[in-house]
């Protein structure tokens, strides 16, 4: 079955890439939607330009669309992306990187049983302490570039997601209850290399934009 | 020995509708998928849990006839959406079409593996079933949501419990 990805260049959609590439599936297309509104509820907004950067290293077609943002119309603007991915590429399913939140995994399967493709939701329910350690034990170079939620701060963009990382963040969920795996939208994340990739990414430059515990940095590649 | 009875077409259906139930369980289950199911899985398993799958995968609707062993099983069974609807089908139910998807809120009018009252649950389905008489509805109004068989320990649930009541999968088994 060809798929297309529902791909934000953060650690989740990149994992789901991953395991279906793993199952056998086909890699039809990326599709990722850039949001105007920097409070998306349903899209991972740091860095997501450079996904263009990421699709080049994993051979896989993009298809990239801009929405303003706003809550529900920008459903409108992914299902317009979905439709183009299924005309153009004819993929037969979509994977998404949701891992609990329902908002956003209901409203895809809304959308795919609409145009009458499989969802596939391949992290669903997934234990965010176990998906960070995946993430390590598949060889994933992930960094934060983005956070909102106290206590991080700006100290944290930038950071891997190494066991370290890890560690830190299961002490910050037992004081502050913090997702470990930034759920709850506590922090966003940025793959530099992983299996797909035909070579890793470097970051060339960045640019930090925020304050106290809200930040997003914005980064290009090379 | 739990069986977790897996009913989906697609291998990568299997991370979002089984191991989550394995991740709920922790340990002593195995999982067979339903067309692999023999004789001696079902003397070695003590209770069972048949999984759901997604809106677009009907197959097992086609297969019905691979799960007439629940007839004649004595021990516990709790079937999730898909396995609602197998639960039903099985003793007779007619299968009807009622999509819904996300969070509704149903109304257990009696317990029923611990839930009672108000409850959030998480939908995916396209289907319910219309149970006969030999099965006992604890919550549904316009429709069963939750059932069981009088007289066994069968429950089934259209809802997916993996999602927010993880604790009524774990009265099932009786952890």
């Amino acid at each position: 079955m060809k798929l297309g990805i529902l791909f934000s260049g953060g650690k989740d959609s990149t994992l789901a890439v991953w395991i279906a590439k793993k199952e056998g599936y086909e890699l039809g297309c990326l599709i990722s939607v850039v949001s105007r509104n920097k409070e998306s509820f349903m899209f991972h907004v740091p860095s997501i330009k450079s996904v263009v950067a990421q699709a080049d290293v994993m051979g896989v077609p993009l298809i990239l669309k801009e929405t303003t943002g706003v809550r529900e119309k920008e459903l409108i603007d992914l299902d317009i992306a979905i439709e183009e991915a299924r005309d153009r590429f004819g993929i037969e399913g979509v994977v998404t990187g949701a891992v609990c939140s329902v908002y956003q995994a209901s409203r895809v399967q809304k959308i795919c049983n609409k145009l009458g493709l499989e969802c596939f939701n391949p992290l669903w329910q997934k234990d965010q302490v176990e998906l960070l350690r995946e993430l390590i034990a598949e060889k994933f170079e992930v960094i934060v570039v983005g956070v909102a939620a106290y206590p991080l701060d700006e100290k944290f963009l930038g950071r891997e997601v190494d066991s370290e990382f890890i560690n830190e963040m299961v002490r910050l969920k037992e004081k502050f209850d913090i997702n470990p795996a930034g759920e709850g939208g506590e922090f966003e994340s940025f793959v530099l290399d992983c299996p797909l990739f035909e070579r890793g990414l470097e970051v060339k430059s960045f640019e930090d934009f925020g304050e106290g515990n809200s930040w997003r940095r914005e980064i290009e590649t090379e | 020995m739990i069986l977790i009875v897996n009913v989906c077409s697609e291998k990568l259906h299997y991370y979002e509708f089984v191991k989550p139930i394995e991740d709920i369980l922790k340990e002593d289950f195995f999982v067979k998928h339903y067309s692999e199911l023999n004789d001696s899985d079902l003397v070695r398993a003590d209770r069972v849990i048949i999984c759901g799958t997604s809106l677009g995968d009907d197959s097992f609707l086609k297969d019905l006839e691979k799960f007439n062993w629940i007839k004649n099983f004595d021990k516990p069974l709790l079937g999730i959406c898909a396995g609602f609807q197998i639960l039903g089908l099985v003793f007779g139910g007619e299968l009807k079409k009622k999509l819904e998807i996300g969070f509704f809120r149903e109304t257990f009018e009696k317990e029923f593996l611990g839930l009672e009252g108000d409850v959030e649950v998480y939908h995916l389905h396209n289907n319910y079933v219309e149970f006969g008489g030999e099965f006992e509805i604890f919550a549904g109004k316009s429709f069963p949501q939750a059932v069981r068989f009088r007289g066994k320990d069968f429950y089934g649930v259209l809802f997916h419990p993996e999602v927010r009541q993880k604790e009524m999968i774990l009265r099932f088994v009786g952890k």
